[in-house]
């Protein structure tokens, strides 16, 4: 049987979706666990054969879909992935059963929660594989419902605040996308993202305008500075899964979105705010690395690192060079394992001692010698050492940024420096030294279960450091594709008439 | 000329009539057991006039020179019987226990559907005038009906001080508008006016014609500033009359508002979209803050549904006349909009007269932890309420898309960015209720409901989302009955 012809992205998306509605109506808090789990982990098979079956050095869209779907509105349901989204997709799914894992414990209306994880992966997996303006846009939505309830609902102290800010934020922007999804459509008299890019091109100011609303609606979710401060509340109110899956994949939806539509769609324009998104980028990577190094709680540490890592995902990306976006693209996946890992981490410590503040631990390493392990192999990798999968990104990402600019390269490098400082400076004091809290001493280490979601991170965080080049072979052709689009499209359109009433 | 074999398109209207006169006669003559099944007596007329109207779509005739027979008649007819059955389901469990007059409050309720169908085939300004007051009059009684409550009578003289107004005040702009012309048939009219052929002298007469028309069609739809009897009515009233009154009765202030202005008017567009334009912004702006301040929750979706009004004006603002409709078009989009409200709003209004009949109270802090006590109206409500905000994958994002659409492919880039802040704000009292019924924690007994309202909240859940998920072909049937009037 030709593989074209099995649906596999369709049933990728559907199948949390099924799993989720089948969670609702399974009796008995064992059998949704492992349902949910089963789910998970078969999606995540699924997609391998995405990776498996890629035609390499292709740089257009793969395993393509396309059905109509409102056909009076021009409406399609329009799958496909290229190099650019199939990693993405596979740091969705492998996230997917590792969350599951880590929520095994929950006791707090679990069946719910399951729903919720489940149908944030379907939205998720969704987002990254829609080719259709409107389908795009369903699947951003949907995104928010589930993170919403799982943040208010299972989050800590100052949940309903967290959450109830982290849906205003990102309705605003996507309120204004939705807009200017409709005013493309009346511009090129399509929803379809292959045509737009196709199209005749745009006049220089309403290509300003159109940057506007798409850029601010992904640098909200990114998040970019200014636009940050809906995360850390989000963040530390949220429970570790959902923090993993905000971190992991969430929140990639804004740099996605960056790469996929504001770059291609609106070249000229792109190229004219280059200096400013690479400013915002530059300040959020120095200005997150300084507020994270006072960090009193260890979850706060991991959010502004996180909003520090995807400044440089940015800078990569309006580096508008192949080793940039390539090398963002892969950061993506490295913050999705990294970053998820971290929270993870300070999961597992909060749930044995169900405080997480810096100054309650330290000498951890002779109590949990296997969490330090961990904890130490993600912690670098983090940072960024080489060998391990942060250095390929940031390394890429940089020699894209001085090809760039030289200036924005250094100013970046100097938070490179930052992230090593809090990170080692976090470690230090949880980690090493005495012992000196009682209370710490009956810490016991990492179960079985922790250690499979650990190990599984690390052995990512190997490959990728290791055999980068598995992944860039795939990325590549799709990100040169894109930097030479962007280049002979980047001259504005001087004249286009309007279509006439 | 009465032509007689024509008859049968009015089909649906002497369907109800049959059930009305037959709910009335069991009420009074029936054996107990029959009166028992007075609303699924309702609800069978009203699915055989469903069917009636249904069956008839397609056709494109006047009967009589006043009535139409044509696919947007019988859209509207098939909105406004769908509501209607959805509220007698949810009165099922209502009416017991407030009053012993059944009988005749579910054959008024078949008697406001009627006067709906009669008002939306109106083709002649004396027909317009007459099936309005038909719909006023039925509609103050049965906000009215329960003589022992208060506010209930409360709201009843106010919608009818309101409404003694607003239709005299449009009684008048229609005797202008003959004055000029010398004619009550909107076709003619929209011929008289096209060859400039009026009274000389008067033509300025023409846009206080228009004025008054609109005030008598805006206090249906609840247009601000005629909008001021509907908080306190759909308050007072009981809650399945709210529901009624918020949807299918408003639907048919907006059915008049096309069928008049764009078949009779179409020669002073230009003026009524400027009416309509500044009628839209202060209506969802209006409806939307003061929303936000309301602290019971059926006031506030009461201000909610006069916000979203101010929505559906924007889809007659945007109408390009065009024929054949472009694909994002002004009437279609206002009767899909319509389509996906009725359902939307008329379950919201269902949810919270269920959670009023177990507490007695619409007050927000009461909804606190509804999840606990209801999972069922907590999720149904949840749908509705992101359907109301315009969340996708819902029949009220597919509206919103298609007039907001609408509106830009027109250039109307200022009111779809005002439509566009007017959502978000819209979005900071919805949520208000979804996190009182699952972040708040609160404590109260199991709320059941009965199994009649199940079903009508069912019903409109699996709307919501059908026209959200698939809307393709009810699109296909909008936008036919949309063609239907302008050829007409």
């Amino acid at each position: 049987m030709s593989l074209n012809a099995i649906p596999l992205l369709s049933i990728i998306m559907f199948l949390p979706l099924l799993g989720a509605l089948v969670v609702l109506i399974l009796p008995g808090e064992e059998n949704q666990k492992w349902w949910s789990l089963l789910v998970t982990t078969l999606t995540f098979l699924l997609s391998l054969a995405l990776f498996f079956y890629w035609k390499n050095g292709e740089a257009g869209f793969q395993f393509v879909e396309r059905y109509a779907w409102i056909p009076q509105l021009g409406i399609d349901y329009h799958l496909g992935v290229d190099g650019i989204s199939l990693f993405l997709v596979l740091l969705t799914t492998f996230l997917g059963p590792l969350t599951i894992l880590f929520s095994w414990d929950i006791k707090d209306r679990l069946k719910t929660y399951l729903f919720l994880m489940l149908l944030q992966e379907a939205g998720v997996i969704g987002v990254f594989i829609s080719l259709d303006m409107v389908l795009f846009y369903l699947f951003w939505e949907l995104t928010l419902i589930p993170m919403y309830f799982l943040i208010g609902l299972w989050g800590g102290p100052r949940r309903v605040y967290a959450a109830v800010k982290f849906f205003i934020y990102t309705m605003l922007g996507s309120t204004l996308m939705i807009i200017a999804i409709l005013a493309l459509r009346y511009f090129y008299g399509s929803f379809d993202f292959v045509d737009l890019l196709h199209g005749k091109g745009l006049p220089a100011t309403a290509q300003l305008a159109f940057f506007g609303a798409f850029a601010l609606a992904f640098a909200i979710k990114v998040p970019l500075f200014p636009f940050h401060t809906w995360l850390p509340d989000a963040h530390v109110q949220a429970p570790t899964a959902g923090s993993v899956v905000l971190a992991g994949v969430l929140l990639k939806m804004g740099t996605y979105g960056l790469v996929r539509f504001c770059l291609p769609l609106f070249p000229a324009a792109t190229k004219q705010m280059v200096p400013v998104m690479m400013t915002l980028a530059i300040i959020g990577i120095l200005y997150a690395a300084l507020v994270a190094l006072r960090q009193k709680d260890l979850k706060g540490l991991v959010a502004y690192s996180s909003i520090a890592h995807l400044g440089f995902v940015v800078l990569g990306i309006f580096a508008l060079n192949p080793s940039g976006i390539s090398g963002a693209v892969l950061q993506m996946v490295n913050h999705g394992v990294s970053t998820g890992g971290l929270f993870f981490l300070v999961g597992m410590l909060y749930h044995r001692a169900h405080r997480r503040m810096v100054a309650d631990f330290g000498g951890l390493w002779k109590q949990l010698p296997v969490f330090g392990a961990f904890f130490l192999v993600i912690m670098l990798s983090s940072i960024g050492l080489p060998g391990l999968n942060g250095f390929v990104g940031e390394f890429n990402i940089l020699i894209g940024a001085f090809k760039a600019s030289k200036i924005a390269a250094f100013i970046a490098t100097i938070g490179i420096i930052f992230a090593a400082w809090y990170l080692l400076y976090a470690f230090r004091q949880v980690m090493e030294g005495p012992l000196d809290k009682p209370e710490n001493k009956l810490l016991p280490d990492l179960n079985a279960r922790e250690i499979i979601i650990l190990a599984s991170l690390v052995a990512v965080i190997l490959l990728i450091g290791l055999f980068p080049n598995i992944f860039f072979a795939k990325i590549n052709p799709s990100v040169l594709e894109l930097v030479h689009f962007v280049k002979i499209h980047a001259a504005p359109v001087l004249i286009t008439p309007l279509p006439t009433q | 000329m009465i032509t007689l074999d024509k008859l049968y398109l009015l089909s649906p209207e002497f369907i109800l009539l049959i059930a009305a006169f037959l709910v009335l006669g069991i009420d009074i003559f029936g054996k107990r057991r029959w009166q028992k099944a007075l609303p699924y007596w309702t609800i069978a007329g009203l699915l055989l006039s469903m069917v009636a109207s249904f069956w008839l779509m397609g056709h494109k005739e006047t009967v009589t020179d006043t009535m139409a027979a044509d696919s947007f008649a019988y859209y509207f007819q098939l909105i406004g019987e769908m509501v209607v059955v959805l509220v007698t389901l949810a009165l099922v469990d209502y009416l017991p226990g407030r009053t012993h007059q059944q009988g005749e409050f579910y054959a008024l309720l078949l008697f406001a559907a009627i006067a709906i169908m009669v008002a939306v085939s109106a083709t002649d300004l004396i027909m317009v005038y007459l099936g309005m007051e038909f719909l006023s009059i039925t509609s103050y009684v049965l906000v009215g009906f329960l003589r022992n409550d208060k506010r209930a009578n409360e709201a009843a003289i106010k919608y009818f001080l309101y409404g003694a107004v607003a239709s005299a005040v449009m009684l008048y702009g229609m005797s202008l508008l003959y004055g000029l012309t010398g004619t009550t048939n909107l076709a003619a009219i929209a011929q008289k006016l096209t060859a400039g052929n009026l009274v000389s002298g008067y033509q300025w007469l023409l846009f206080p014609a228009l004025l008054f028309l609109t005030v008598g069609f805006g206090y249906k739809s609840s247009l601000v500033p005629f909008h001021q009897w509907a908080p306190d009515v759909y308050d007072g009233a009981p809650t399945p009359v709210s529901a009624f009154l918020a949807t299918a009765s408003k639907g048919v202030g907006f059915a008049l508002l096309i069928r008049v202005f764009v078949t009779a008017l179409p020669a002073v567009k230009i003026d009524w979209v400027a009416l309509l334009y500044a009628l839209s912004v202060l209506t969802m702006t209006v409806g939307n803050f003061v929303a936000l301040r309301q602290t019971s929750v059926k006031r506030m979706l009461a201000y909610s549904s006069v916000a979203q009004a101010g929505y559906i004006v924007i889809g007659l603002v945007a109408f390009n006349g065009k024929v054949p409709f472009t694909a994002f078009n002004g009437v279609s989009g206002v009767l899909f909009y319509l389509l996906a409200y009725a359902f939307t709003n008329a379950g919201a209004f269902i949810v919270v007269g269920a959670i009023e009949e177990h507490t007695g109270s619409t007050q927000m802090d009461d909804y606190n932890g509804l999840v606990k006590r209801s999972p069922f109206l907590a999720g149904v409500f949840l749908i509705l309420l992101l359907s109301l905000a315009g969340v996708p994958a819902t029949g009220g994002f597919m509206g919103k898309f298609m007039v907001f659409g609408a509106a830009l492919a027109e250039q109307f880039y200022i009111l779809a960015l005002i439509a566009i802040i007017n959502s978000v704000v819209a979005v900071g009292y919805y949520f208000k209720v979804i996190k009182a019924m699952f972040f708040v924690p609160g404590e109260g007994p199991a709320i059941a409901v009965a199994k009649p309202t199940r079903y009508a909240l069912v019903i409109t859940l699996a709307m919501t989302l059908l026209l959200g998920i698939f809307p393709s072909w009810f699109l296909h049937i909008a936008t036919t009955s949309g063609l239907a009037m302008v050829g007409l």
